[in-house]
């Protein structure tokens, strides 16, 4: 039988990002799998977001960012002077820690990206939004309102509708900065529930702060600690048995 | 004996050494208050003067009809519909200009020295006297540009006089739109033109109309700037095309105030022309308010 | 192809922000290279002292600014020792004294005076305050420097009072708690801890007033009488820069040394406004510092 957990999807060698002289991360080595989630912990400041948004190359938009190394996404090196950022963005989405919804309607904010893609066919989009919108496990609730304003939504809908907004465009990775940061307990249940389901279709990869969450959801665990990868494994052993003693500290809480 | 008995009073409040200081809370917030009041009460008075006495002299017929009689009766109609002409070419010349450029500073621009160079220009610009952008306009546009003395001329002249305001006015408003609603455009593979084409202009369309009226209702109320680039005294006629020279409620009224061969006899004119400016300029900038207001409130709920 | 686009959009909104540039250097240029004539013609220096204006002389025409210069300074420096203490009492009255409702009233009434076009307070000037003076002060007409003065003053009072007003919320508030908790009263606290840090934004607050008043026509042009004599006191009818060029850049035959001694005047208040600006711009500078800290 195929095992698609032994394919690799992100491979990250060697990277270095300074924001001016300050270098946020140093020397990352890391391996993503494809169809599985990667969850990256650490304490705050110490790189994983950052480093997150190096995947879309989102760090493209501050000025003082400079980035050494090598991330190749399916083989294709994203920081290859070739390589369009736009095509980079569509093939891995985003969802960020707050819920941001578009001041629109449900419908267009789900349509939005197959839109800016050249999509404006009315009957693709119908069916473009529906699928979205039950891939992201919303469309049963906002079905009869679709031409709602999104800000009117529960803030664990409005992040459930900036996944199926995500899922629209069909990536092959979806990139998650800790996106039940903001969310009541029960909002937060539904989306992991939702990321379970996601990675048989997507590859995904989720910043937490929150241990449980990622001993609950991922099955890979990266450690980050002053930006430097301390230790990168199974989400069953990093938890159980780490390796390296900062790790341990860390997940038996004696700092973050 | 009334002094000592204030000092005593001021140095059981252990105000110093003299008896009066200006640490003295009581008195000091009475001065404050005085100054304010002093203000308030000018403010009030300028607007009573001239509602209580140009009221009279308002009325439709006065609005909607043309001077008559050497402009010592009749209306002023074609003030009205000059100042609304030259008004309207004046947002149409510095609308889109002071949006591309506040759209440059705010999501295009690095900082550089270019930028800071630009922002400087602006500052600068704002504070360039109305009657050298007038001059401006004569050598520019009037001589340059052969436009001659016209409502086109006037129009542009005031558009590079509110330029500086509708910049301003637009960056501030693009400011206000989150960063969320760029980064989620980008990061669904959305150009930097298409996320702020969808995205940010949609939301920041309000604040920007606020900053037109308010930089259009200035424009409105100049005289200086018109004064050689196509503002008349008198026309018999009501501006026909863009090259026509026209009347302007500010100019009409400097004339009547100051010019005008009989100004006690036309003086209720006058008042009914500083009203009917007033009523027009407070209006626009009500209306801005308003938006402002009204905006700021559908973006909370 | 999709690259090119965007870089044609980002050039384009580029170029406007750009013009801002050309059209400040444009007004330079339009103005020195024509004050340059009206230099060769009647020298620079006694352009800027002479004491006589007199464009259209009999003999022979003389083109000396002095008094316009001391004309606009009268007025300008009149204006900021009504409206300075003024507008700076009422920014500090409505930071620190003010209840809310007042600051609801207070607030929309300076708004609307801000927006009173100039030649509206001119015609106060005329039909009001000019008499007003003459009574007060036994004049035979109240179209003075006095008056061009109050007008201005009340036409920079909404500027000086909403910046003022900014940077003293601006201070943040440890300062004003600390000096509170040292027993301290408001008023002490207002005066050696709340306006020294609010120094820089009141200060530039003061340029911009004056930037105003030295560029404004039309409230002098109808309040201020525009005589061309020495003025002796703020009682005296004087003639400022802009007035000049207001009254006679219509008249006068285009390219003579009459039209390019006015471009040449307002190369003289473009420089003063210039400056004025700069200056407001470095202590609105040292002001945004103090709210960071």
């Amino acid at each position: 039988m195929f095992n698609s957990e032994e394919r690799i999807e992100i491979n990250v060698e060697n990277l270095n990002l300074y924001y001016g002289k300050f270098q946020a991360l140093k020397s990352v080595d890391i391996y993503i799998k494809k169809n599985q989630v990667t969850a990256l912990i650490g304490p705050s400041g110490c790189g994983k977001s950052t480093f997150l948004r190096t995947l879309n190359r989102l760090n493209d938009l501050i000025e003082s960012v400079k980035i050494e190394g090598s991330i190749t996404i399916n083989g294709e090196d994203i920081y290859d002077k070739n390589c369009d950022v736009v095509t980079l963005r569509k093939k891995v989405g985003m969802v960020f820690q707050k819920p941001n919804p578009f001041p629109k309607t449900i419908y267009e904010n789900v349509a939005y990206g197959p839109r800016i893609h050249g999509i404006n066919d009315r009957k693709t989009l119908n069916i473009i939004v529906e699928k979205s919108l039950r891939e992201a496990a919303l469309w049963d609730e906002v079905k009869d309102d679709l031409n709602r304003s999104a800000m009117r939504l529960s803030g664990g809908q409005q992040q459930r509708l900036c996944i199926a907004r995500v899922l629209a465009v069909e990536p092959d990775v979806v990139l998650m900065d800790e996106p039940t940061s903001a969310l009541d307990p029960i909002a937060t249940q539904k989306i992991e529930d939702l990321i379970r389901d996601l990675k048989k279709k997507f590859t995904i990869v989720i910043v937490t702060h929150n241990m449980q969450q990622a001993a609950r959801i991922s099955d890979t665990t990266v450690f980050f600690l002053n930006g430097e990868v301390i230790e990168i494994g199974s989400t069953e052993l990093l938890f159980t048995r780490p390796k390296n003693p900062k790790t341990e500290d860390y997940i038996t809480g004696k700092f973050g | 004996m009334n002094s000592t008995e204030n000092n005593t009073i001021m140095k059981t409040k252990k105000d110093g050494k003299f008896g009066f200081s200006f640490d003295n809370q009581v008195i000091v917030f009475a001065l404050l208050r005085t100054s304010m009041i002093i203000v308030v009460m000018s403010i009030a008075y300028l607007m009573y003067d001239i509602i209580s006495k140009g009221i009279g002299a308002v009325s439709w017929e006065f609005i909607t009809s043309m001077p008559r009689k050497g402009m010592t009766e009749g209306g002023i109609w074609p003030a009205v519909l000059g100042t609304v002409y030259v008004t309207m070419i004046t947002a149409l010349a510095s609308v889109p200009v002071g949006v591309f450029a506040a759209i440059y500073l705010n999501e295009y621009a690095s900082k550089n020295v270019f930028t800071r160079i630009i922002r400087l220009s602006i500052r600068n610009l704002a504070g360039v006297p109305s009657i050298v952008y007038g001059m401006f306009g004569v050598a520019l546009f009037v001589q340059a540009l052969a436009l001659g003395s016209s409502v086109l001329s006037a129009g542009l002249t005031l558009g590079l006089l509110t330029l500086p305001v509708t910049i301003t006015a637009s960056e501030e408003a693009l400011k206000t739109v989150p960063i969320s609603y760029r980064e989620g455009a980008l990061a669904l593979g959305a150009t930097r033109w298409q996320a702020i084409r969808t995205n940010v202009l949609p939301s920041a369309v309000p604040g920007i109309i606020t900053g037109m009226i308010l930089g259009v209702s200035r424009a409105a109320g100049e005289t200086a700037p018109i004064l050689f680039t196509g503002a008349a005294f008198y026309l018999p006629r009501l501006p026909g095309s863009l090259s026509s020279k026209f009347m302007a409620l500010p100019y009409h009224l400097f004339i009547m105030s100051t010019q005008h061969h009989s100004i006690d006899k036309v003086r209720p004119l006058a008042y009914g022309t500083a009203l009917v400016l007033i009523a027009l300029v407070v209006a626009m900038n009500l209306t801005a308010i308003l938006l402002r207001i009204h905006y700021r409130k559908k973006l909370r709920g | 192809m999709k690259n090119k686009k965007e870089l044609a959009i980002a050039l384009f909104f580029t170029l406007n922000g750009a013009l801002a540039i050309l059209i400040l250097t444009g007004i330079f240029y339009l103005l020195l290279s024509n004050s340059f004539y009206a230099w060769r013609d009647v020298g620079f220096w006694r352009f800027l002292t002479g004491l006589e204006w007199r464009p259209a002389g009999f003999s022979h025409s003389l083109y000396g600014i002095r008094t316009l210069i001391v004309g606009t300074l009268m007025v300008t420096a009149g204006s900021m020792i009504i409206a300075v203490p003024l507008g700076i009492g009422c920014a500090a009255y409505l930071a620190e004294v003010a209840s809310p409702i007042e600051r609801e009233i207070i607030k929309p009434v300076v708004e609307v005076l801000a927006a009173v076009p100039s030649v509206v307070l001119g015609f106060f000037g005329i039909v009001v305050l000019s008499p007003l003076l003459a009574k007060v002060f036994n004049l035979p007409n109240g179209l003075n420097a006095l008056n061009g003065s109050i007008l201005l003053a009340l036409m920079s009072l909404p500027t000086i009072i909403s910046i003022a007003e900014d940077a003293l919320a601006a201070v943040p508030r440890e300062y004003k708690e600390a000096s509170l908790a040292l027993g301290a009263n408001r008023v002490q606290t207002l005066r050696h801890v709340l306006l020294p840090a609010a120094g820089s934004g009141v200060t530039a607050a003061v340029m911009l007033g004056v930037g105003r008043a030295i560029g404004e026509t039309m409230t002098v042009i109808m309040a201020t009488g525009n005589a061309l004599k020495s003025p002796t006191g703020y009682f005296s009818s004087v003639r400022t820069l802009t007035a000049t060029i207001a009254i006679e850049l219509g008249e006068v035959p285009y390219n003579t040394t009459h039209y390019y001694a006015l471009f040449a005047i307002g190369f003289v208040l473009f420089t003063m406004t210039f400056a004025v600006s700069l200056l407001a711009d470095i202590f609105l500078h040292r002001a945004s510092e103090v709210g960071k800290r």
